[in-house]
């Protein structure tokens, strides 16, 4: 009978700590070549693999082996024309003709290891230094969410939880310890009784006496219960808390007349990067729209990004909906909540004073981190002024300006550094 | 009379046309099937007379093929970066398409492990079976080499513990550490093995149990070698004793282990289990010829049996010869293709030779073969399996039809002369020369540099000496600066290595020097 076993189901990736060995090892030429990559392909694609290479005399593994050079003598198949003290003129290096078998081998002659990075692996080195400011916010590591783990064993607990391999080794321990002492009496009794017996006969008092206790001692060690109730152990597992993993990303983009096209992807490419740095750190996001011109209004993402609307611009709308939203529907001990924030910094004059007050009473303390952008070339307006407030008197309040998409990445890496100091 | 003889073939026969058709017409493969598959071929190999060990076959995905090339084969492997590497090159070759995967992946060990791949239709794994199940399997258990460097029972639970010990050293000692002393281990991978003497058996409760003894016993012998204190007394006898090691070392990682002022206990433990790996890789390496020749005998053999019973359908038979031809398909050298000799082709042609020249010998065979010509094949052929390595096999088998077919020529390339020099070819005066010759190509020996330790400077700077014997004035390749880096790593002083000429005269030195270490 043959060992046949499928073993199809196993890991696949066995090797997957070889490789992530390997990466480690090249770290160094790996960032390099992400960095690069960043720099030349468009944002938007930022979501896939990327081809890293490596020069072949970093990754080599150096033996001990021979040069051409000295006498070599070689036995060849398929000789055609040959005669024994022929001379043939030296083939050209690499040739795959009369030379050494071992010299072609490697005849591809690439001069550069090159293989693929996976989506998740780019993405780690696209934001190896990079962390969620705050994240370790009194709010995290107080949270109500809670997972079992084991803890051993207790007495007491559901007959579903009853841990048999225990309670049987309990259950025998006892049974040894208690019938120990009578059993070792019954066998000295049965040996009396032997010898009482080649004596007398069985009506001697004595031997009726040895019989009846002989019996007794039997009743006593089969009444020693197989299995007790203070026997059983159970499974024990306490609930431990567990920081939650889902947040809630809000999008808030100004789609007012003076957003274009140009404005409007270089705010996609800004809500993108955010939301792929999310997604590194939560299990579940959500993510909400929220469009606004003079009313705001909550979209699908297609709207958010396609639609085209006139008009002027009043920003505390939108930001009135986001507050109304998270207090509906994203309960702060539930949910981290982001906002990343896009305009080209129009706003009525004296709308941008409403949205500090706004921001600074109710948004901000609800909400982990808070991202503005401001997509413009021109001076800075007032929306821009009464945020620079915000930001100076709330840590979690961050914002930049942006003048093209190329600024978008030293920005995000700005907005998402590692803040040793403040931490 | 008539009768007695005629019964044994009778019943042959009868087996043969027993009204049972081909085991399968499609192409895809059942569990079922495969035991059927198996359970046939098994018969036929017994009927052989194949010795093997009990099979145990795991279906598995390329992915998993992919995982299995990555860690040289093995089911299980400590890890190391350069696996990862070989991943990513395996990986992208076959995505590309550059090369397919092999058919199959086996395992010296007991129970022997066949992988086969579940992309295979049901006539490639019947062929597999054949080929790695009972041909390299029986290989494995009759070839001297294997019984006397590997341990087949053994091989799977020392990978296990040296996984394990790998491991614990990582957490102990960080990644780093280990990963530099794997690599420089692995760059004298091919230096780690005993030639000559026989290695002793592994047995991984007494590696546990002997592990740590080990490991004080081992520093208690360095730190004796390199004990400081004079003993006055007894130097002043034995001046020009002082030479060590008395005789040049073949085995460099073996030396390291043993005798490296610097290393740690755990750390000549990590250089034994790499040693341990080199040495059970060692028999592979001496016989690939005979052992892939072996195989497709076998499955070549196996397979037409399997037909001339009827248990094969037209289209099978069809599509296993297609394969084998492939397998089997020596380009010659004038092709693009050509990359040196096939072994699969040439151990193919040597055992079905053997088996001419015992069946059907011809006045030449009787001249070269005296022994072979005319005697039963099986036992000729398990007597070559069993007693050879590819160079002796070579030299002792390969006959002048052969030479003939595969229109073998010897070229002499000499770096002082401008041409290239046919000293050889398939006539009767080159016969015995190219057999020589392609014998020689097939020694380790010839193959690989020949270095061993030469001298160390117990008194002076503790400086390693590495002697490298030309041959055929073959320089070494510049790998070696970087080679000797490793090695005074694992030294931990300066190490020099010498290269001279076959008389013993010094031509040229390469040296790596270490800083000493202060205080250590």
């Amino acid at each position: 009978m043959v060992h046949l076993i499928d073993r199809r189901l196993n890991g696949k990736n066995k090797s997957a700590i070889n490789r992530e060995r390997f990466l480690r090892r090249f770290k160094g030429q790996i960032k390099e070549a992400v960095t690069r990559a960043v720099k030349g392909r468009s944002i938007t694609d930022i979501d896939s693999g990327e081809k890293v290479s490596i020069p072949v005399k970093d990754v080599s593994e150096p033996v001990f082996g021979h040069a051409r050079g000295g006498v070599w003598e070689t036995v060849h198949p398929g000789n055609k024309e040959y005669l024994q003290g022929d001379h043939i003129d030296r083939p050209e290096e690499g040739g795959g003709g009369g030379g050494s078998g071992k010299a072609s081998q490697d005849g591809e002659g690439e001069d550069d290891f090159v293989f693929e990075l996976s989506r998740e692996e780019f993405l780690n080195f696209f934001f190896d230094d990079l962390e969620l400011p705050n994240l370790v916010k009194t709010q995290l590591t107080a949270t109500q969410a809670f997972k079992n783990v084991r803890a051993g064993y207790s007495t007491d607990g559901t007959p579903s939880n009853i841990d048999v391999v225990r309670s049987l080794k309990g259950a025998l321990g006892r049974r040894i310890a208690l019938t120990a002492g009578p059993m070792a009496r019954l066998n000295e009794a049965r040996e009396e009784l032997d010898v009482l017996l080649e004596r007398s006969d069985e009506d001697d008092p004595a031997v009726r006496a040895l019989r009846e206790e002989i019996h007794s001692l039997k009743t006593r060690i089969i009444g020693i219960p197989f299995i007790d109730p203070f026997d059983l152990r159970y499974s024990n597992r306490v609930k431990q808390p567990r920081p939650h993993t889902q947040a809630v990303m809000f999008c808030v983009m100004d789609v007012s007349g003076s957003m274009d096209e140009q404005k409007k992807d270089t705010a996609k490419r800004f809500f993108i990067l955010l939301y792929l740095f999310l997604t590194r750190a939560y299990e579940k996001i959500e993510v909400v729209f929220v469009r606004h011109h003079t009313q705001a209004q909550e979209v699908n993402e297609h709207d958010f990004f396609h639609a085209r609307d006139t008009g002027g611009t009043v920003v505390s709308s939108a930001l009135k909906l986001v507050d109304q939203i998270i207090t509906e529907r994203y309960p702060t001990n539930d949910w981290n909540i982001y906002v990343a924030q896009a305009s080209d910094g129009d706003n009525w004059d004296s709308d941008s004073l409403v949205c500090k007050d706004l921001l600074l009473g109710h948004i901000l303390p609800m909400v982990q981190y808070y991202a503005y952008i401001e997509i413009t070339e021109g001076e800075p307006q007032n929306l821009w002024m009464e945020y620079e407030k915000v930001r100076d008197a709330c840590a979690q309040f961050a914002m930049r300006k942006i003048q093209s998409p190329a600024d978008i990445y030293p920005v995000f890496r700005d907005l998402f550094k590692k803040n040793t100091a403040a931490a | 009379m008539t009768d007695t003889i005629a019964s044994p073939s009778s019943a042959k026969r009868k087996r043969a046309k027993r009204p049972k058709g081909p085991l399968s017409t499609g192409s895809e493969w059942t569990f079922e099937l495969i035991d059927k598959y198996h359970n046939e071929i098994r018969r036929v190999a017994e009927d052989f007379e194949l010795d093997t060990y009990p099979n145990q076959l795991e279906i598995i995905t390329a992915e998993q093929m992919m995982d299995a090339y990555a860690s040289v084969g093995m089911p299980v492997m400590y890890h190391h970066w350069s696996y990862g590497k070989h991943f990513l090159q395996t990986e992208k070759g076959y995505k590309r398409g550059q090369m397919g995967l092999a058919y199959e992946i086996v395992i010296n060990s007991n129970p022997c492990i066949s992988y086969l791949m579940e992309e295979n239709s049901i006539t490639m794994q019947a062929l597999v079976i054949a080929h790695a199940a009972f041909g390299h399997n029986s290989f494995f258990k009759g070839n001297y080499l294997f019984r006397a460097w590997t341990d087949a029972s053994a091989i799977i639970d020392y990978l296990v513990f040296a996984r394990h010990y790998i491991r614990q050293c990582e957490e102990r000692y960080g990644v780093d550490a280990v990963e530099e002393l794997l690599d420089s281990c692995h760059a004298l991978m091919n230096y780690g093995v005993d030639r000559y003497k026989r290695p002793p058996k592994l047995s991984v409760e007494e590696e546990r149990i002997r592990q740590s003894e080990r490991e004080s016993y081992l520093q208690s012998q360095v730190n004796d070698l390199w004990r400081t204190l004079p003993r006055r007394a007894e130097e002043a006898e034995k001046t020009e004793q002082r030479r060590f090691p008395p005789e040049p070392q073949e085995n460099l990682l073996y030396f390291i282990e043993k005798y490296a002022p610097l290393l740690e206990p755990w750390q000549r433990e990590v250089v034994r289990i790499v040693r341990k790996v080199a040495q059970y890789f060692y028999p592979q390496r001496q016989t690939q010829v005979m052992n892939e020749g072996w195989a497709t005998f076998w499955h070549y053999t196996i397979m037409n049996r399997l037909y001339d019973e009827g248990l094969l359908s037209d289209g099978a038979i069809m599509e296993f010869l297609h394969s084998h031809t492939n397998v089997v398909y020596q380009p010659p050298v004038t092709s693009r293709y050509y990359s040196g000799i096939n072994p699969y082709a040439l151990g193919f042609a040597m055992y079905t030779d053997i088996k001419r020249i015992c069946e059907h010998p011809t006045e030449e065979d009787r001249h070269w073969f005296p022994d072979l010509a005319g005697t039963a094949w099986r036992p000729a052929l398990e007597f070559a399996m069993k007693n050879f390595k590819d160079e002796s096999f070579i030299a002792q088998y390969l006959s002048p039809k052969l030479i003939r077919d595969f229109r073998l020529f010897a070229v002499k390339d000499d770096d002082q002369e401008a041409q290239l020099e046919v000293s050889a070819i398939h006539n009767e005066d080159g016969y015995r020369d190219i057999r020589r010759k392609l014998a020689d190509q097939y020694n380790l020996g010839n193959r690989e540099p020949n270095i061993q330790v030469w001298e160390v400077n117990v008194r002076g700077d503790r400086a390693l000496t590495l002697r490298h014997v030309q041959n055929h004035r073959r320089p070494l390749a510049n790998t070696v600066h970087e080679v000797l880096k490793h090695i005074a790593r694992l030294w931990g002083f300066s190490v020099k290595l010498e290269s001279c000429d076959p008389e013993g005269k010094v031509i040229l030195t390469y040296e790596c020097k270490l800083e000493k270490r202060h205080g250590g």
